[in-house]
Parts: structure tokens; sequence; C-alpha cells
């Protein structure tokens, strides 16, 4: 088999609303209190810290994760640094009215240019990508191919091999010219954990590298009118009671159903 | 000059996908609303039949072998040519395993405005609206779409796939690429079967659901045997299969199986967006979840929030003893 | 057998074997004679490859790094039997057993539920993931209002540190509402955290991770000292034993007691109130971490034998044998991974002994325990009519609060 060139494998972050807070809408409607946002790190990011630390143990090249500065990112950073990431950067700047995927990929563009990324890898979605997810974006912006929903990615010469997850179980593999920018939707193993003691030695020894970002150019990405949590026009038949009475209403409905 | 909205139409291995038919109803809903019409976008290989009921004005066909299996980049090449050489108002994509790569790098090669989780457009005072749900399927988010042209990717809102069918074969107009399509930088290799000796939970009538509210694997056979007594199958949500408790077969969501059954009956399922969509032609859901705001309750048609452990032995006692009764 | 190779540096095992006897009685471990009692007491003991005697003979023969490999110490639930009955009095559960489970976590060999419930704790300051900001949700219902310090600004007689499970668990919120009703009837000048209140980490100390415990305990001393109070109370033995044995170290230190401590010692103002019978043949389970780790065996069981109509019967494990509920030491997030390797819940076994010794209630005294033995109690037939209460909920019954979600007459005969 051929040699792969140890490559720099980069993997540039977004964080997300914790859905698990209660959400708000600010006052004049148009975006989230941010008062009452918790930011974390997406969860399919983190399986693509962990796909690219893996690819790493196989001897594919060194990792470097980027993030936008926020109130999570030096925790994301470190966690990441204690898992066998090699390098962390954080971006700083000022944010304005708000960073979305066009945004977040063109402020990437010269940061890891300058990397000289063999691969990329990210998260193939998040929830709040109202605009697209950042992967297809960033791809495009720095010319190079996009695959998404990506479950496992073997690399070789000069090119990765791909399975790419359609509906169903389906797997169709791909292949991808390299440098390439990858969606990832599940790493080979999940994220694995990390000791706490390791993130806080990781937080005394590793450098954080600080890069200031220019202006946040949002164009491209829809202008938000009005912004609300939906009412449930819908809402359910609630079916009262203890267990007794839920289960033979229960069968009720299944009978009527012609189930039983 | 008629707006013309370009639906780009999903297949796999001949079969066109639920989103293409449910995009093509929403195309026309604008249509009509602004005097549009809707030309659906067909890239394949010798398959001219996948058009045959398809709902649209016009389709326009392109048939070239590299278009026999997906690739994003040759998709994005002839889209992206069709798009510059006619500026069509909408281009509507689904918001998927396919879609996505073909919608977003357009919208940067060709500097064209994107929304995604799209779920309905509407016309106010004239203007082109977009209504997308995003963060789990808890927050609204509507806006203009621009013009001369806006790239949308769609998830499943109010509208059918049967809205989408036409009974009539539609016009069908073969193009051919503007570009060529060697040298793709990304390339078909394969497909990988799933695990077929398992059950098709699309043909199951009675489906039992389980989600993270299952807790543990150790839990699973007194769903099995409710699934047993009402001779239904076990299916679950993401989190279920990401641990292996039950194998991708049997995966509801997006990115597994849609189902229509009978009866879909949704233990410890909180109802995200992407579960969800996939079980929203199910003709009953009933859905227990300890969690009154349980996004699920706004989907289901029966609902209860007593603890499904309490809940599934006393169940099945009642259908076993039903059953009995019915054949006596 | 390979042979090591000749090295200046000491082994992993040399390592570890020393850094267990810096830990306080460490050094106990030399004078271990392996004769197996701890192994043999262990509720699992006889599941794992290397249960604690055996841990110890492969520590000595230099093969630790076989130990490592297996996972099998996450049986261990911490239930403090084997350091109990150690002839040597070799503090086994934390200088042995907690030690080998850092190893294990530095190492990653950590099951995927215990995963979630730790990253869930560092998140949200507690193991189940839910919002900080809920944490009081559970005293809505209560009047007089339960008193939030941050919102108080005065000092307190009492702090009650309510922890996770009795902040969020909606079973065992029924425990927390009813304490808060009996403090209220003897006017029990008190206040709690609410959002500002952090898991105690005893039990993620306990499952291996120190660092993350630390950090917890750190967190939680800073808000203490925001406040004033004269004393710590609280209903969790978990939070008890963080509280008086493991927080002082890192200099966080406050007279704390439990509940039942504090109540026994308010017998005689209490008693009177108490006009409600509850007229049914109540057994107590000593939970390990009030019980064997701390010595409280009396005051829960004088609550009891005070409740009019309570006749107080023994199971045959009791006080120092009493049998684990196996929610210790992480064991709550590990159920999967347990039941998977033992295929029978040490709750269960205890639900049994409990209907044996003629129990119409199972008195708790632990946060873990109400939902663990509830749920044990509807697996085994025998055990279905069997009711379980924290003790401070029969004490509001017998205030005359009512019985809560419980049945209209407790005696089965």
């Amino acid at each position: 088999m051929a040699k792969v060139m140890p490559m720099n494998i980069i993997v540039p972050v977004k964080f997300v609303p914790d859905l698990v807070e209660e959400l708000k809408i600010n006052d004049a409607g148009l975006n989230l209190d941010p008062d009452w946002v918790r930011l974390k790190v997406n969860e399919f990011d983190e399986h693509a810290i962990e796909e690219a630390v893996l690819l790493k143990e196989r001897g594919m090249g060194s990792v470097t994760v980027i993030a936008l500065d926020a109130d999570c990112a030096e925790d994301v950073l470190y966690t990441a640094a204690a898992k066998g990431v090699d390098r962390i950067i954080k971006l700083c700047g000022n944010f304005g009215e708000g960073v979305n995927s066009h945004a977040l990929a063109r402020l990437l563009v010269p940061v890891i240019q300058e990397l000289q990324p063999g691969l990329i890898l990210t998260g193939v979605q998040a929830h709040n990508d109202l605009d697209g997810p950042l992967g297809p974006l960033l791809a495009e912006f720095l010319g190079f191919p996009y695959v998404g929903y990506i479950a496992g990615v073997s690399v070789s010469d000069n090119q990765a091999t791909l399975r790419k997850e359609f509906p169903g179980g389906l797997i169709v593999e791909m292949e991808v010219s390299l440098p390439a920018v990858l969606g990832i939707q599940a790493a080979e193993q999940p994220p694995r954990y990390v000791a706490f003691s390791k993130i806080r030695q990781a937080a005394k020894t590793t450098p954080i590298g600080e890069q200031s970002i220019l202006d946040v150019d949002c164009s491209n990405g829809p202008v938000i009118g009005r912004m609300y949590q939906p009412e449930s026009s819908h809402r359910a038949e609630m079916i009262q009671g203890d267990v007794n009475a839920v289960a033979e209403k229960l069968v009720e409905i299944l009978v009527e159903a012609g189930a039983i | 000059m008629k707006q013309v909205i370009y639906v780009l139409i999903e297949h796999l291995r001949g079969q066109v996908s639920d989103i293409s038919y449910m995009m093509l109803a929403a195309a026309h809903r604008i249509a009509e609303e602004t005097d549009g019409s809707v030309v659906a976008v067909l890239l394949s290989h010798n398959a001219q039949e996948l058009a045959n009921d398809l709902f649209a004005n016009r389709v326009l066909y392109f048939d070239h072998p590299a278009l026999a299996d997906f690739s994003p980049s040759a998709y994005q090449r002839v889209l992206g040519d069709l798009i510059y050489e006619n500026k069509p108002r909408l281009v509507l994509f689904g918001d998927t395993t396919m879609g996505v790569e073909v919608a977003a790098p357009l919208s940067v090669r060709l500097g064209l405005p994107l929304v995604s989780y799209c779920r309905s457009i509407h016309t106010q005072a004239g203007a082109l609206k977009f209504t997308s749900q995003i963060c789990g399927g808890k927050i609204m988010a509507e806006g203009d779409l621009p013009g001369p042209t806006a790239l949308v990717t769609m998830i499943p809102g109010s509208l059918k796939a049967e809205q989408g069918h036409s009974a009539q074969p539609p016009v069908v107009v073969w193009a051919t690429p503007s570009s060529s399509l060697d040298d793709l930088p990304v390339r078909f290799k394969r497909y990988i079967e799933p695990n077929v000796s398992d059950v098709d939970i699309t043909r199951e009538p009675i489906l039992i659901s389980v989600g993270r509210g299952i807790q543990n694997q150790d839990n699973l056979p007194i769903a099995q045997e409710l699934a047993d007594a009402l001779g239904g199958v076990i299916c679950a949500s993401r989190p279920v299969v990401d641990q292996g408790w039950l194998p991708t077969t049997r995966l509801v969501g997006k990115s597994g199986k849609r189902v229509k059954p009978k009866i879909y009956l949704a233990l410890g399922i909180s109802g995200a967006t992407e579960h969800v969509e996939a079980i929203a032609d199910s003709e009953t859901i009933i859905a227990i979840n300890t969690d009154p705001e349980a996004p699920i309750f706004n989907l289901a048609k029966y609902g209860a929030t007593v603890d499904l452990f309490d809940l599934i032995p006393v169940l099945t006692e009642n259908v076993k003893l039903a059953k009995q009764a019915v054949k006596v | 057998m390979a042979v090591s190779p000749v090295s200046q540096r000491p082994s992993f095992s040399q390592t570890f074997y020393a850094s267990l006897q810096k830990l306080p009685d460490g050094e106990r471990i030399q004078a271990c004679l392996q004769c197996g009692a701890c192994s043999g007491v262990c509720p699992f003991g006889y599941l794992m490859d290397y249960p604690p005697s055996k841990m110890i003979s492969a520590l000595r023969a230099g093969m630790f790094e076989k130990v490592i490999k297996t996972d099998l110490v996450w049986m261990c639930v911490s239930c403090y039997a084997c350091t109990g009955f150690c002839p040597a009095k070799i503090p086994l559960t934390p200088g042995l057993m907690t030690r080998a489970k850092e190893e294990l976590l530095l190492a990653g060999n950590v099951p995927v539920e215990l995963q979630d419930a730790l990253q869930n704790t560092q998140r949200y300051g507690n193991s189940m993931g839910e919002s900080p900001r809920k944490r009081a949700a559970w005293v809505r219902p209560i009047e007089p209002p339960v008193r939030i310090m941050s919102q108080a600004n005065r000092p307190v007689d009492v702090l009650w540190f309510v922890g996770d499970y009795a902040s969020f668990h909606p079973r065992v919120q029924l425990a927390s509402q009813a304490l808060a009703r009996v403090f209220n009837a003897l006017g029990v000048d008190f206040g709690i955290l609410g959002p500002e209140e952090s898991s105690d980490g005893d039990s993620q100390r306990l499952a291996g991770e120190r660092g993350l415990f630390e950090m917890l305990a750190e967190k939680n001393g800073r808000v203490f000292q925001k406040y004033r109070f004269n004393e710590i109370v609280t209903a969790d033995p978990h939070t008890y034993n963080a509280l008086k044995n493991e927080y002082p170290a890192l200099g966080i230190s406050y007279p704390v007691r439990h509940y039942t401590q504090y109540l026994c010692e308010k017998l005689d103002r209490l008693q009177p109130l108490l006009k409600q019978e509850v007229k049914a043949r109540v057994t107590y389970h000593d939970p390990c971490y009030l019980g064997r780790a701390n010595g409280v065996y009396a005051e829960p069981r004088q609550l009891l034998q005070s409740i009019p109509g309570v006749e107080l019967v023994e199971m045959s494990h009791n006080t120092t044998d009493s049998l684990c509920c196996g929610g210790g030491g992480g064991g709550m997030w590990l159920d999967g991974y347990q039941w998977e390797q033992a295929h029978v819940r040490l709750s269960e076994w205890r639900v049994r002994e409990a209907v044996s010794a003629g129990a119409d209630i199972l008195a708790v005294a632990c946060s873990y325990e109400t939902p663990r033995f509830e749920d044990a109690a509807k697996m085994v037939q025998k055990a279905s009519r069997l009711i379980v209460r924290d003790i401070a909920e029969l004490l509001s019954e017998a205030l005359g609060n009512g019985k809560g979600d419980a049945n209209e007459h407790y005696r089965s005969s």
C-alpha cells in the first residue's frame, strides 16, 4: 500500500444553543435572547474531532481544532487537546450581530489555508444552521470538494475512501480527491471519554493559538424577519389516570383501530 | 415573464424520494400564488421513467453516464450551469444527504442566498417568504427569499407526498449538461447493502418504537413482549440505535426509515424533528412520555405521561386478555 | 509468562502500589494476609476477575496491567462491605477500588452510560443532564415557601444541601417536599442554594473521577463562602460523606449532619407533633454511606420508632452487614452494564429481604433508594405490595400531611 504523507487534519467546530435550557426570543422578535442561551459544541463536531483523532492514531497526520471565541470555547478546546488534538486555535474579534455559517466559512478560509490542510472534518450539520451547514460552504470557499453524512474514512495516496450514509441503512462508498472537506455524521467509534484531570492538565500545558478575525460577512444568509416559538396547533388527546386506566383506554383505541 | 421554480428530484436506485414529491407540491402552491411554473430537474442515466408521475409543468431530464449514480460534483456542475443560464426564481432541494451538498456549494459558487430547514414557502404582499424550523423543532424563523434567485433546502412540512404525484405523465424535455462531467473530484464507487435478513419496518402495520426513555438495553425485552403480544415489530429512534441496542434496519428517522404504519406506539421518545418527520404519515400515533412538554405530543393523536416502565407490563397483560376475548 | 524487561524505572504496578500507600491509612495494604474475606463479602465479588484480594496479589506480582485491561472493576458499587470486614483494616474502598477505577478512567476504559453521567455532571452540575436553572423547581408547592439563599439576603441556621436526585428526580422530589414540610412544622430556619448548588461529587469521585470531584467541591466551596449559616444538613448520605470526610482536605470545612441526626436531636419537640398514626410494620435499610461508612445506625431507627403505629422489624442483614442497593460508586449509572454481567440486581435481593422480614414498608434515608427499591419491587413478584418510603415522608405523614402517593392501607395482613 502506498505510504501516506503525514497530513494536516483540520477540525473547525461550531457552538450552538444548548437545547436542555429553555430558549427565549429577544424583545425585537428577531433572534434568541442571549441571556437565556447557553452555548455548547455541536454534537456532530464532537464526532468530527473523534474521527480526526482516530485518523491521527492510525498515523495519518496531526490534528488542529479551530473555534470562535465564546464562553465554552476554552473548555471545548482543552478537552480536544486532552483527547490528543495537537493544536488548538481560537478566533477572537467583534462578532457583531452574529455569525452565520456563510460568515464562519469566510472567517475560516485564511486561517485554514495557512495550515495547508490535507483533510478538513466538520460535523455534518448543526441544529441552528438556518443558512446551511458549515462544511459545504467552507469547501466551496476553499475550492475543495465536499461530501457529507460520512460514517467512515480511510486515506491513501492523495484520496480518501468514504462511507456515506443514505436513508434506510444504505451505505454508498465514494472516493474523493484530497484536499477535501467531509461532513461527519458519526465517527467510527463514539466520542471517547477523557478524565477531567486530563482536561485540567491540558489547560495548563497546551497553549491556545489566538488569531484575530476581521469583518464578519453574513451575506447570502437569510435575514430573519421574525422568530418565534411554535404554538402547538395540534395537541394529542392526553389520557388521564393511573397506569391501569391508561392501559385500558389504549386497548380500546387499539381494538377500534383494528389492531386487536 | 413567468417565475420559474426548479425542484431537484432526488432518487435512489429507481425510486424517487418522498421529499421530492413534497417539494413539487410546495412548488405548485407557490406557482399558483405567483403565476409561476414548476420545472422538475431530473439527473440520471437511462431512467426517464422516473419522470412519469412527477407533478410538474415540465421535466428537464439530463441523461448522462456520469449521472447513473449520485455524485455531488456532477450534480453541482449540471445545476450550477442550469441556474446560471436560466436564473429561476427559486431552486428547491431536499435537506438531505443528497440535496445539501448540491445546494450549499452553489450558494457560494453563484453568490446566491441559501435558506435551510425550510418547512414552507408562501407569498405576502407579493414577496416570497420562507418559514424554517430550527433548534430541534423548538424555534421558527421567517424571512424574505430575496431575488433574483434563491436556493432553499426543504424538510417535510404539512404537505403530503401524494400531493406531488401526477396522474398524467408530464412533458419531458431532454437536456445535455453544459459542462464536461469528466474528472469529478467526488466519485461513486459502490453500494453497501444494509443487513437484509432483518424485518422491513416500512411494511409493518404495528410498530412499537423505543427512544432514550428506555434507558438501558436490558429493558428492551419488556418492549419486545408488548410487540409480540400485539403482533407488531420493535423499532427505535436514533439514540437507541447509536448505542447498538438495535440494528440500523430498525432506525426510524431522517437518517433511517420513513414509516407509515397503522399504529405507531412511541415509548420514551421526545419527538425531535429528525424523528417526527419520518413518522408523520402514520395513521395513529400514540406517545408515552413523562414530560408533558415533549414535542411528540404535538404530532401524536393520543398521549399519556405515565412512566413507560409501569405501563408496558400492564398494557401487555391487557392486550393478551383482549386478544383472547376477541378469539372467543 | 513474558519476562519483564530490566528497567530502572518503576513498573506501572509498583507506581500504583506506592501511590496507594500514600492515601490515608494506605500503608496497611502491606499487611494484607490474602484471607479473601473482602472478595467473599463483596456482593459482586464472584463476577470480578480481580476482586479486592486478587487485585492486591496481582499488584504484588507486578501484574496490574492485566487488571486495567478488564472492565469488571466497574461491578464494584463502593458499598464498603470489603472495608468493613477486612481484618487488617485496609481502606479497600477508598484506597484500592476507587484508585483502580481512576486508572481505568484515565485509560478510557469506561462504560458509555457512566461516561454520559460524568459528562452531564461536568456540564450541568448534575448527573441527569437537567438544566441547573430548574434545580429548585421542586419547592413550588411548599408553604411557607422554601428560602433560596441568593434571594434571601440573610443568614440562616441550617443550610440544606439538597443534592442531585433529591432536586430533579420526580420520585425523590416527593421526599424533599416531605422533609421541607417537617422542617416547617418544627420551625427550622433553613435555606437551600437552588441553582447555585452543584452535585456534591462523591459518587463521581468513587467512580474514578477525582478531578471532576475536586472541581465540584471547589465550586460548592465558593458558594458556601457567600453565605452565613451554622451548619449544613442533608438528606443524601453521599453528600454527608463528601462534606464530612472529603471536603475538609480541600479546605472546605463545615459542621454537617444527616437529617436523621438533626431531627433526632429535636425529637422532644417533634414527637408531640406526630399525631397521625402510621399503622405498619416498617423495616429500615441502612444506606452504605450513612451506616457502614459513617457509623450512623441508631438515629434513623429512633425516628421511626417515634411514629405512632410503627412496628420496627429488622431484615436479616442490617446495620454493619446491611446489603447495598447497588447505587453507590457510580452504580446508579452502570445499571445496564452491571445487569449484562450479573443478571441480578442488588436492589431486588434487598427487597426480597424486606418482604421476608414481614415488612409492609421499606424505609430509606438515601436519595438513591426510593426509585431503586420501587423499581426492584416492581420486578420481584412477592414484593408487589411493598411500599418504599423515605423516613421524611413517614414523618410528614405522621404530622398529618397526608400520604401523597401511598395506598390507603399499609398493612397487608
